[in-house]
């Protein structure tokens, strides 16, 4: 009957002590989403599952945590991704694309390092041509990363210089080629369409390449990091994500509306300015970070 | 992508039309719609609270105006309230009023444009204001970024304080205060690196530079695509140098630009300029009209407000 069902409940709760959140606790949880991008639509529906969440003890503010934690982690897990390079077709052709100062070269510049380290042949394209001294800074990286480079005059075209790229690597056995692409705004057609060129031309030499197009958002965005996400992704055929510059106080929550919304899973992450400070996105682990939590030994 | 104010307001006051006033429940419902329309805009949620507190206050007991749809008048006390927020509608003009050389140093995170901004400064100061201007690099972390500035200077048509290898942020800070002294500049731009706040070496790096150079204006330079770190990245850089106004770039982007109203909301600095692209030509001057129905997602608030 109804009530001694009831009445179950009441003993199985009364024996293992569970409690729910408070409505100020909630409250709390769904600003600190809000506080981390997330926005305001996602940060409901999470809350409100964890309204449902019981604990020995609602007072315990890490195993709340936790929870939380985890509840994000559930959110990711199915969009981690990985980047192999090496493991692929040769020359392995990279695309780094992305809005302006979001971390393209740098990025480019970590990976390269990492490649040279395990005995891989890497070119370097400096494939921004637009912007004043761009050329320059991708040589200093290539110098750091001891990596071959190829560059043209800034106001060259940038597509010509990728077309030649591939067929040099090809020819002179390259494992991988890095192409660096100049910073736009996706809602600029225009700038779009010249990155539409660059793919076309490299489609010229190689069919399947670009074999990677790394998308490369900055942590501090907002918003605006779904309407790139969408365009560049559905127009530059993005086939991974790179979170950069965690290392900041910004947590970089906009990546659990990205992962609902992507194709591409999530698979660097940035954290400094040096050659070192990239790292394989580990969903857990990012979720965690999110809500002030060390990863899990 | 997401919904105008208006779009979001207009099916809840379907149901209201034909009422007087407009009760505290209908303003509670409105404002909801708002809370929601501002954290979509990217405006930081301390910001969104301290705005709804005063938006509630003007918008309840207000009289609806037979010819004006409820919706479009809740937009327009928000958009008021915005511009309010935003500075009011003057906007604050760049000070230049010191003895010669005035420094105007520019300071942010890393890759929000300091360098492009201080390009586009110095080409605006040079030719319409027909200032001497001389710019430094002070990024000795960033690689070529000296080059960097190097280059856009010779673009622009101004001075460029010479690069020496090897020098301190300071020393290359009091270097070219020397120069541009003896030189007789009117203006020395000192463009420094970025930096996270939470690197401690750098940020007091930056406030040291601050105490030797003098500047008579200091901008916190900063992304307008920025989502809720716009509060604290801009608090913690007006905690440690003595910011005088705020630049937000990449306002040709798609971003509503929330970011732009959280900053000057927690630091209260104007915000002197916008820029608008990455030629050396598209620095706008700030306009609170513009960014207010920008936040909105309201393209044709003008229209709207001249009907309200
Ligand atoms: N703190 C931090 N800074 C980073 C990170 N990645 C890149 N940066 C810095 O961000 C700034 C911009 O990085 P770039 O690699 O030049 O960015 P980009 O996307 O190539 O920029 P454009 O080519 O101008 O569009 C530089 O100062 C980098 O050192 C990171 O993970 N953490
Ligand atoms: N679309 C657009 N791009 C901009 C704007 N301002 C700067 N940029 C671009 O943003 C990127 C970064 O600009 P920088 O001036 O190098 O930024 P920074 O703050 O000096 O970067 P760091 O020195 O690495 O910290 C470049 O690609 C610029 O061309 C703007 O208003 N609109
Ligand atoms: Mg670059
Ligand atoms: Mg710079």
């Amino acid at each position: 009957s109804r009530t001694s069902q009831t009445l179950t409940e009441q003993v199985t709760q009364v024996f293992s002590q569970k409690e729910s959140l408070s409505d100020s606790d909630l409250e709390a949880l769904e600003d600190l989403l809000i506080e981390s991008d997330l926005g305001p639509q996602i940060s409901a529906n999470i809350s409100a599952k964890m309204a449902q969440a019981k604990f020995s003890s609602s007072k315990d503010s890490t195993a709340v945590r936790e929870a939380l934690a985890s509840a994000l982690a559930d959110e990711l897990v199915n969009h981690e991704g990985t980047f192999e390079p090496l493991g692929g077709p040769k020359p392995y052709i990279v695309l780094f694309v992305g809005v302006n100062g979001s971390g393209k070269t740098t990025t480019l510049g970590k990976i390269a390092a990492s490649l040279t380290a395990k005995g891989a042949k890497v070119l370097i394209v400096a494939g921004d041509t637009f912007r004043a001294a761009a050329v320059e800074q991708l040589k200093v990286w290539s110098e750091r990363a001891k990596a071959d480079f190829m560059g043209r005059k800034t106001g060259a075209d940038a597509a010509g210089l990728a077309y030649d790229s591939v067929v040099k690597a090809k020819e002179e056995g390259y494992d991988v080629v890095l192409i660096d692409t100049a910073g736009r705004l996706q809602n600029k057609q225009a700038l779009m369409d010249e990155l539409l060129k660059i793919v076309r031309v490299i489609k010229r030499v190689d069919p399947d390449a670009p074999h990677e197009t790394l998308l490369v958002l900055d942590a501090t965005v907002g918003r605006n990091a779904l309407s790139q996400e969408q365009i560049f992704g559905r127009q530059a055929f993005v086939s991974g994500l790179v979170m950069t510059k965690l290392d900041g106080t910004a947590r970089g929550g906009i990546l659990i509306p990205i992962a609902k919304a992507s194709d591409a899973p999530i698979k660097l992450i940035g954290v400094g300015e040096d050659i070192e400070d990239l790292h394989a996105f580990k969903a857990r682990d990012f979720a965690r970070s999110m809500v002030g939590l060390e990863p899990q030994a | 992508m997401f919904d105008s104010l208006n779009e979001r307001l207009s099916g809840l006051f379907d149901r209201l039309s034909g009422r007087g006033v407009l009760s505290e429940k209908d303003v509670d419902e409105a404002l909801r719609e708002v809370r929601v329309a501002l954290l979509e805009a990217d405006v930081a949620l301390p910001v969104v609270r301290q705005f709804m507190t005063k938006a509630k206050e003007l918008a309840t007991g207000e009289e609806i105006i037979k010819a004006v749809k409820p919706a479009d008048q809740v937009v327009k006390i928000v958009y008021d309230g915005l511009i309010d927020m935003l500075g009011g509608e003057e906007p604050e003009p760049l000070n230049l009023n010191a003895v010669p050389p005035a420094v105007i140093m520019m300071a942010g995170l890393q890759g929000s444009g300091k360098t492009t901004t201080s390009a586009k400064l110095a080409l605006r100061l040079s030719k319409f204001d027909r200032k001497k201007v001389m710019m430094a690099s002070l990024d000795t972390r960033r690689p070529a970024a000296m080059e960097q500035l190097k280059l856009l200077a010779e673009q622009v048509g101004v001075d460029f304080l010479p690069i020496v290898a090897g020098q301190s942020a300071t020393d290359i800070a009091r270097r070219a205060l020397q120069a541009a002294k003896i030189q007789g500049f009117d203006v020395l731009i000192l463009d420094t690196a970025g930096r996270t706040t939470l690197d401690e070496a750098l940020m007091s790096e930056a406030a040291e530079i601050a105490r030797i150079a003098n500047p008579i204006e200091t901008f916190l330079v900063a992304d307008s695509l920025t989502g809720q770190d716009a509060v604290r990245t801009a608090t913690a850089f007006h905690e440690r140098l003595p910011l005088t106004g705020l630049i937000l770039t990449r306002a040709d982007g798609d971003a509503r630009g929330g970011a732009m109203l959280s900053m000057r909301a927690v630091t209260g600095l104007p915000i002197k300029f916008l820029g608008a692209g990455e030629k050396v030509e598209a620095l706008d001057v700030f306009d609170a009209r513009r960014v207010a129905g920008r936040i909105l997602g309201q393209g044709d608030i003008v229209a709207l407000v001249e009907k309200a």
